[in-house]
């Protein structure tokens, strides 16, 4: 072959043997690594998955957070006012964890509904909700016609 | 009355700015001498008037001037002065206005260091600035105002700064990073002038490369103290989250050292043009999105401002306007590559195509996992996100093989290497590099493939960096003679490729060897992390100046010796009633001993976090070592030497550029 055409086809092969590497690695680690949200609704009517590694998100109930005195389990319901969850953690919380805060959930959900998190996130700014649970309190409010808590709108951001 | 002047300052500026993208573009066009004469002047201007506006906002923060809007929302009387002053970037409008400070500093720069370019090239690169700027003037005016009244009811004080950003942090964190951000403008600017005018040659590499550099250099050290930053302040101990806003901070970093490094090939050899040209147009493009993707309130992240919907619209359609019309120009301008074939299929220029490779198959892996669940989000396709795994997974083989491939790219040579010369050449430093990395497995206890991979690639970049060193230095003049005659460009690359190194080793030791562990402990309490023994001494309370705080004791021994005694406190912020964690570090070269106050379990127990955190400043070392190589590059004498191209290569004082090719300056452009 000519040398030329040659050192271009080795240019070729290489561009395209990074871009299917790349390509190949992405798609393979993407399969693994999707965490679906879903809402405290979605979640007691059977539409989450169990024991898949999944997001929960809502507002953290009044009066529902139960701590073990011995080590560093807690226990709260996660709302979004027309159905809640129950959560369990082990660990430690965030500061600005706080019952009527909004938060997400990292874990899984075991076979009696109840939800085991790895992973508990609230957000830094006390006028910022995320994303998905500003549209998981709207769902909610709206399907059943009534009116949005005071504390819950969405146009937060 | 300041704040409408700051206001009016603003709009000068916009109108300044408008000027100057469109008169000296034209005088360059129509070859009209006096109309390109306005560029540096509208410059200047721009930037005064700019500077005034910051300058209002600044004395209404440290005069506490709460009919401002802005400063009512994120100042409070009662914070230092300097947290008055960083509070101007705090939120924001504020931090826009910082962004486009350093937007038309740096077209100020480029119009004082520029002198020597020709007239042409410096007007159409301060217009397309001029442009840029325009845009986000536009979009300071029309959506995000930072002078906007609280009139008449104008509070008695104001919310006060988030207590998170009332840290050392905000300080230095966002302007080093928008330096780099913004930075990145001027490379594309040049590369835009140099599609307009069709000159685009190893001279216009050579202009451009520089203004990359240091942009570049900037950025590395904006997202080091951000790293750095969360450590302390809000990680936990953590140091990267791929947190999406992180991300969009990383993808100019990747995408700008691909085109650093391609930068280096079409100024030496002539070659990769247009690839250099698109990587500096995407590079930008990646900066726009960074911009657009905090400040759109499409994320759910630390960095995600509270902000309305206009915002990111305006943001997405000024993105896609760079976009569309800088790949428009591209695809109209950018020249047929008919090259001839100058290098082999196993030379310099290879290596640095497949450093190129990798670092954007990095950086599309890194946009995928950032932006896909955004575009899903969109779309009503369901409310996903990917997690860390993702990017572990991912991009580390991507990072171990960059690093592969620059220990055996550092011996290459232009045009043609040997292949059998530079295996032999390999040899030793391979063997000296699993020795090092061996012995770094026996010291942390344990073997484990990725950490071992991630050692072994530092120690080999670091190995072979230095070997290079040691062949380019022997002279028979002796030892130090042949090390002053080399470049300091060849130093600044030498520092660059160690810093990289040092922090691979620290990034890989740390994930794999560092220990963290969350228990529940009263006073007196006994907890063991590693060699280490955590005493909890006791806690009570402590007043500052706006907060109470629960301050911990507590001491760390080893083997029964004292090492050090820590107090991290729980404050609790007089306004808004935040509370916040502040850990205490014991830090050291090679370890980092960490201790955080979770809460309160019950009367006297309380959930603590501690940490072993092994060679963790190698981490943010390293990206001081790269910048530090930047700053050093771009001092070499090369670039401040006449600008023309041949003349400039041959004058140069490495030897590898002295066998630049005359046609590879003067063909290849349609």
């Amino acid at each position: 072959m000519h040398p030329i055409r040659k050192k271009r086809l080795t240019v070729v092969l290489f561009l395209l043997a990074g871009l299917s590497i790349a390509v190949g690695l992405t798609t393979y680690a993407l399969r693994q690594n999707i965490n679906l949200f879903y809402d405290p609704s979605q979640i007691s009517a059977g539409e989450a998955p169990v024991d898949v590694r999944i997001r929960a998100g809502g507002m953290v109930q009044e009066g529902s957070v139960l701590r073990d005195p011995d080590t560093l389990k807690v226990e709260f319901l996660v709302t979004d006012y027309s159905a809640s969850v129950p959560i369990e953690y082990v660990g430690i919380l965030p500061d600005l964890f706080a019952e009527g805060q909004g938060i997400v959930a990292m874990g899984r959900l075991n076979s009696e509904g109840r939800f085991v998190a790895d992973q508990v996130l609230a957000k830094h700014d006390e006028n910022y909700m995320p994303p998905e649970v500003a549209g998981a309190l709207e769902k909610a409010s709206s399907a059943e016609g009534k009116p949005m808590p005071v504390n819950a709108k969405p146009a937060t951001y | 009355m300041y704040p409408e002047l700051g206001q009016l300052s603003l709009i000068l500026a916009l109108m300044l700015a408008v000027l100057l993208s469109v008169v000296p573009l034209v005088g360059s066009l129509t070859g009209r001498d006096n109309l390109q004469a306005f560029a540096r002047p509208l410059t200047t201007g721009m930037f005064v008037f700019v500077g005034l506006a910051f300058a209002v906002l600044t004395h209404a923060f440290l005069t506490d001037d709460f009919s401002v809007a802005y400063v009512a929302n994120n100042s409070n009387s009662m914070l230092p002065w300097y947290y008055k002053f960083s509070a101007v970037w705090g939120g924001h409008e504020g931090s826009l206005l910082l962004w486009i400070l350093m937007l038309t500093g740096w077209t100020m720069a480029v119009a004082i260091f520029s002198r020597r370019l020709p007239a042409v090239m410096i007007s159409q690169v301060l217009s397309v600035l001029g442009m840029v700027s325009v845009g986000f003037m536009l979009f300071i005016v029309m959506t995000s105002n930072p002078f906007d009244r609280l009139l008449p009811n104008v509070p008695a004080d104001g919310a006060d700064l988030n207590p998170l950003l009332q840290d050392f942090g905000l300080i230095v964190h966002p302007p080093m990073l928008y330096m780099g951000y913004v930075g990145f403008a001027v490379a594309f600017a040049f590369a835009i002038a140099a599609l307009i005018n069709g000159r685009l040659d190893a001279a216009w590499a050579r202009w451009s490369r520089p203004w990359t550099t240091v942009a570049w250099a900037f950025l590395s050290v904006g997202i080091a103290l951000g790293s750095w930053w969360a450590y302390y302040e809000l990680g936990w101990g953590g140091w990267w989250f791929w947190d999406p806003v992180e991300n969009a901070s990383l993808l100019p970093w990747l995408a700008g050292t691909a085109l650093m490094h391609s930068l280096a090939v079409t100024e030496k050899r002539g070659v990769f043009k247009s690839w250099t040209v698109l990587l500096a147009i995407v590079t930008f493009s990646l900066s726009l999105l960074g911009a657009f993707l905090v400040r759109s309130g499409v994320l759910t992240s630390v960095h995600a401002f509270a902000s309305d919907p206009e915002r990111g619209k305006f943001l997405l359609a000024l993105l896609a306007l760079t976009v569309l019309a800088s790949l428009m120009l591209y695809a109209f301008r950018a020249p047929v590559v008919h090259v001839r074939s100058r290098y082999g299929s196993l030379s310099r220029e290879i290596f640095l195509l497949l450093n190129n490779v990798l670092l954007v198959s990095a950086t599309l892996l890194v946009a995928v996992g950032t932006l896909y669940p955004l575009v899903l989000d969109f779309f009503e396709l369901g409310k996903i996100s990917i997690g860390e795994p993702f990017f572990n997974l991912t991009f580390s083989p991507l990072a171990i093989a960059t690093g592969l491939l620059l220990g055996a790219g550092t011996f290459s040579r232009w045009k043609k290497t040997d292949g059998g010369w530079l295996a032999r050449k390999l040899l030793w430093p391979l063997a000296v590099s699993i020795l090092l990395s061996t012995a770094v497995m026996v010291i942390y206890g344990g073997f484990k493939p990725w950490a071992f991979l991630g050692v072994f690639t530092a120690a080999w970049v670091t190995v072979t960096t230095f070997w290079d060193l040691w062949d380019k230095s022997s002279s028979k003049k002796g030892r130090v003679h042949g090390l002053k005659r080399q470049s300091r460009s060849y130093y600044g690359m030498v520092l660059g490729h160690l810093g990289l190194a040092l922090t691979m080793a620290g990034a890989t030791v740390v994930s794999n060897y560092g220990i963290e562990r969350d228990v529940r402990m009263v006073p007196g309490d006994v907890a063991e992390v590693g060699d280490y023994q955590f005493r909890f001494v006791d806690i009570g309370e402590r007043r500052g100046r706006n907060f109470t705080a629960q301050y911990g004791t507590f001491e760390v021994l080893r083997d029964g010796k004292h090492v050090a005694e820590l107090h991290p406190e729980k404050r609790q912020y007089a306004v808004g009633m935040s509370v916040m964690t502040e850990a205490d570090i014991d830090a050291g070269l090679f370890r980092d001993i960490f201790v955080a106050v979770g809460e309160r379990i019950s009367d006297n127990a309380w959930a603590i976090r501690l940490q072993y955190k092994p060679l963790i400043r190698w981490l943010w070392l390293g990206a001081l070592f790269m910048a530090a190589g930047g700053f050093l590059a771009i001092s070499d004498r090369r670039y401040r030497i006449r600008d023309r191209a041949t003349e400039g290569s041959k004058s140069s004082p490495q030897p590898s550029s002295t066998q630049t090719d005359p046609r590879s300056t003067a063909g290849a452009v349609s």
